[in-house]
């Protein structure tokens, strides 16, 4: 075990598979000589060298449809678009091509893709350059998306997406690359991909979330302790193939349910919870599920509004407080 | 066509208006624009024009009546047109409107969105819908609870999960929560009955107590006692208890159709006939019931209980046997649930096994009659030719409340249940 930031969880994560298997390699907007915006692959073009670490133009269209075709045609492709907002550039490689290759063409060919991105606001990057549409990417069949929250779940899960024959998108979020935890040394840990976590227990009530949200979340839980409330906090950790299992059974126990996620309420993450909620646990719910999200707003850039227009633990806190009938 | 003119709404918070003065009379012409009447509302007089031209048909509303906006105060129409008021109210005339009169102020400024607005406002439920959390239904239809019992402290009346729970504190605690009674008066006593061990009153007791001093007190009793020959009955018994048991009809091997059984099934038979008997005083009516539930009278250490068999009149023999010896044996075990001692509407008490002739029972309230059964003996009887003879004879006495029946109807009752255990065989109608 070591205790390791999410940057380095996800480093180390690159450079195993890129020992492991000669097929792998990276490629994206600053990766190579610079090392990386957010410096995840510092060190990876001297070590590994220019075939295996590319540079690319700023061109999000090619480099999916580049490491489209580098996949289809045996290699296994790592390629970084350098935040999730840039990725709609890139729309019609990802949905059309990456998502749909394996179906369309009855199996024949294999598209074994990991697009790395990152997501999310906090930092004053504006409107344009903070939004977290990962449901917008969750929401097409054939393509895997994966949220991690801790670096555990981060090395585990990139790896196996790596491993993985089928596409994945593999969503980071800026503001948790400082983000300490501990990490297994074994170079074949693996998290499974489509298995919700329960970080927490309890009984009270059941608290859905992900990425950077599982913070507040956990945060929320531990303030709710105080006040007896024992919330049973659940990591989504992919986001699709969705794991409800460890929701339903949570919701069994609780009666209620708070899902929080940073994009926008409306058709989003929580919405689809709520919705298998309704149908497999119907019985047991004792208030309707309540969504704690992103206001419905383009993400301001004054320091105060965006932080007033992210979800904050207070909201979560709230949110349970309103399913206990508490208010 | 005829329209109603109503109280218009003359300022943002105004709730009534008082109709100062009527410029116009019924039957007068009235052009469009021109002025019918004032109204005073507390900040101002203020002109009430006429919104088309017309004849004002009829003043609905005096001088000097305040009534609160929206209340038809006219009606306007062409000259001869009839007014139907009832046909008119559901075409109110858009007054306030027409009436193009300043609103006091502006419309408040929607205050800005903020960020974790709450969700919609659930849709108001419309008056009587009975509103629960999925949870809070299945665990009321697991405990046999009545949702219409239970308090909802959740949004619009909803009955939530915590109300179950609630509720069914206060159901297991009801016996000790009930508030002390006040202390029953006591006999007039001699000041030498000094030596006496005090027994406090169990609740049960105290119960028993109030109620058949109620009945006693509120139900003027009369009581009528038949013989019925039980002969045939007892065959019939002996028969039915000699059969071997169709599996199906759940009668277990060793256990038998008692004597009671068949009187309960001909009690159930004869209410049926006799409705008005199976029915409860109830200040300025009587309640002629719909299901016939008998009560049976079980004797414990701890005093008297009533257990409930329901729809003895639908039931089957095997049936009534049944329900009867498993509620007997609950009650002498004291695990009784609530249900089973509630909703009776008739009760029969049978002491024949403590070898009683007969008794005289106290009406268990609100009933309106409980039905005394005796011990069946064989006794010498006069038969039809004359002739000295033995028979099988049993005792039955009604105590019944003349609130409710009278002695005609009570004695046609018993030959009625006298009827059915005379000639068994009626058992199966």
């Amino acid at each position: 075990m070591a205790r390791i930031t999410f940057r380095e969880a996800i480093s180390q994560a690159l450079r195993e598979e890129m020992y492991r298997d000669e097929r792998v390699f990276i490629m994206g907007e600053e990766v190579g000589t610079w090392g990386g915006t957010y410096a995840v692959t510092r060190g990876f073009l001297d070590e590994f060298g220019e075939k295996r670490v590319r540079d690319t133009p700023i061109a999000e269209g090619v480099i999916a449809g580049a490491a489209a075709g580098a996949a289809m045609a045996g290699l296994r492709p790592v390629a970084e678009l350098m935040t999730i907002n840039f990725a709609f550039l890139a729309m019609d490689q990802i949905v059309n091509h990456i998502a749909k290759l394996h179906y369309m063409f009855n199996g024949q060919i294999r598209c074994p893709v990991v697009i790395r991105t990152v997501g999310g606001g906090g930092r004053q990057l504006g409107a344009s350059h903070s939004q977290t549409p990962d449901v917008v990417f969750a929401h097409f069949p054939g393509l895997k998306v994966i949220a991690p929250g801790t670096p555990a779940d981060a090395k585990g899960l990139l790896k196996s997406a790596i491993r993985d024959e089928d596409p994945v998108f593999f969503i980071e979020h800026a503001t948790l690359y400082q983000m300490r935890g501990e990490v297994p040394d074994d170079e074949d840990f693996l998290v499974p991909i489509g298995v919700s976590d329960v970080k927490r227990e309890g009984k009270d009530v059941t608290i859905v979330s992900y990425s950077k949200m599982l913070q507040a979340a956990l945060e929320a839980a531990s303030k709710l302790a105080q006040e007896g409330i024992e919330a049973e906090v659940i990591d989504l950790r992919t986001l699709r193939p969705l794991d409800t299992r460890p929701i339903i059974e949570s919701v069994r126990k609780t009666n209620r349910l708070v899902v929080v996620e940073e994009g926008w309420r409306a058709y989003g993450i929580g919405a689809e919870i709520a919705s298998r909620v309704t149908e497999l646990a119907f019985d047991y719910l004792d208030a309707p599920v309540r969504r704690v999200a992103q206001a419905e707003v383009p993400l301001p850039y004054n320091r105060r509004l965006e932080q007033m227009a992210l979800p904050q633990t207070a909201d979560v806190i709230n949110a349970v407080r309103d399913v206990l009938y508490l208010k | 066509m005829a329209e109603l003119i109503s109280m218009p709404k003359l300022g943002f918070d105004m709730a009534e208006g008082m109709l100062q003065e009527w410029l116009k009379k019924a039957g007068d012409a009235v052009a469009e624009g021109e002025t019918l009447a004032i109204i005073e509302t507390d900040k101002a007089s203020v002109e009430v024009p006429a919104y088309r031209s017309g004849v004002l048909l009829s003043i609905l509303v005096e001088a000097g009546t305040s009534v609160p906006i929206g209340t038809p105060i006219a009606v306007i129409g062409n000259a001869g047109e009839a007014v139907d008021l009832a046909a008119l109210g559901q075409a109110v005339a858009l007054t306030p409107a027409l009436v193009g009169l300043a609103v006091k102020e502006p419309e408040p400024v929607t205050p800005a969105a903020v960020p974790q607005a709450p969700p919609e406002a659930p849709v108001e439920p419309e008056g009587g819908h009975l509103m629960a959390s999925p949870v809070a239904v299945r665990m009321a239809g697991e405990l046999s609870i009545d949702l219409k019992q239970v308090t909802g402290t959740g949004p619009g009346g909803r009955i939530i999960k915590r109300d179950i729970e609630v509720y069914l504190k206060e159901r297991e605690k009801a016996p000790e929560r009930r508030p002390a009674a006040p202390p029953m008066p006591t006999p007039s006593y001699e000041p030498t009955l000094e030596d006496y061990r005090a027994e406090p009153l169990t609740p049960m007791r105290q119960a028993i107590a109030r109620r058949m001093v109620e009945s006693k007190q509120q139900a003027p009793h009369f009581y009528i006692t038949m013989e019925v020959d039980v002969a045939a009955a007892m065959a019939l018994r002996a028969q039915l208890n000699g059969l071997s048991k169709i599996p199906a009809m759940g009668l277990p091997e060793d256990e038998k159709i008692s004597v009671n059984d068949l009187v309960i099934k001909a009690v159930a038979i004869a209410l049926r006939q006799f409705p008005n008997i199976n029915a409860s005083f109830a200040g300025n009516e009587i309640r002629v019931h719909s299901a016939v539930n008998v009560g049976i009278a079980v004797a414990r250490e701890t005093g008297l209980l009533t257990v409930v068999i329901r729809d003895c009149d639908k039931k089957p023999l095997a049936q009534i046997a049944n329900e009867a010896r498993e509620l007997a044996g609950r009650a002498r075990e004291g695990r009784m649930k609530p249900d089973d001692m509630v909703g009776a509407t008739f009760t029969i008490s049978n002491l024949g096994m403590f070898d009683v002739d007969d008794f005289i029972a106290i009406i268990v309230p609100p009933q309106a009659a409980v039905l005394a059964v005796g011990a069946a003996r064989r006794v010498p009887v006069v038969d039809a030719g004359g002739q000295l003879a033995v028979g099988t004879r049993m005792k039955i006495t009604i105590s019944a409340d003349h609130r409710v029946t009278d002695g005609a109807e009570a004695a046609r009752f018993l030959q009625a249940v006298k009827a059915v255990l005379e000639q068994p065989l009626r058992l199966l109608m």
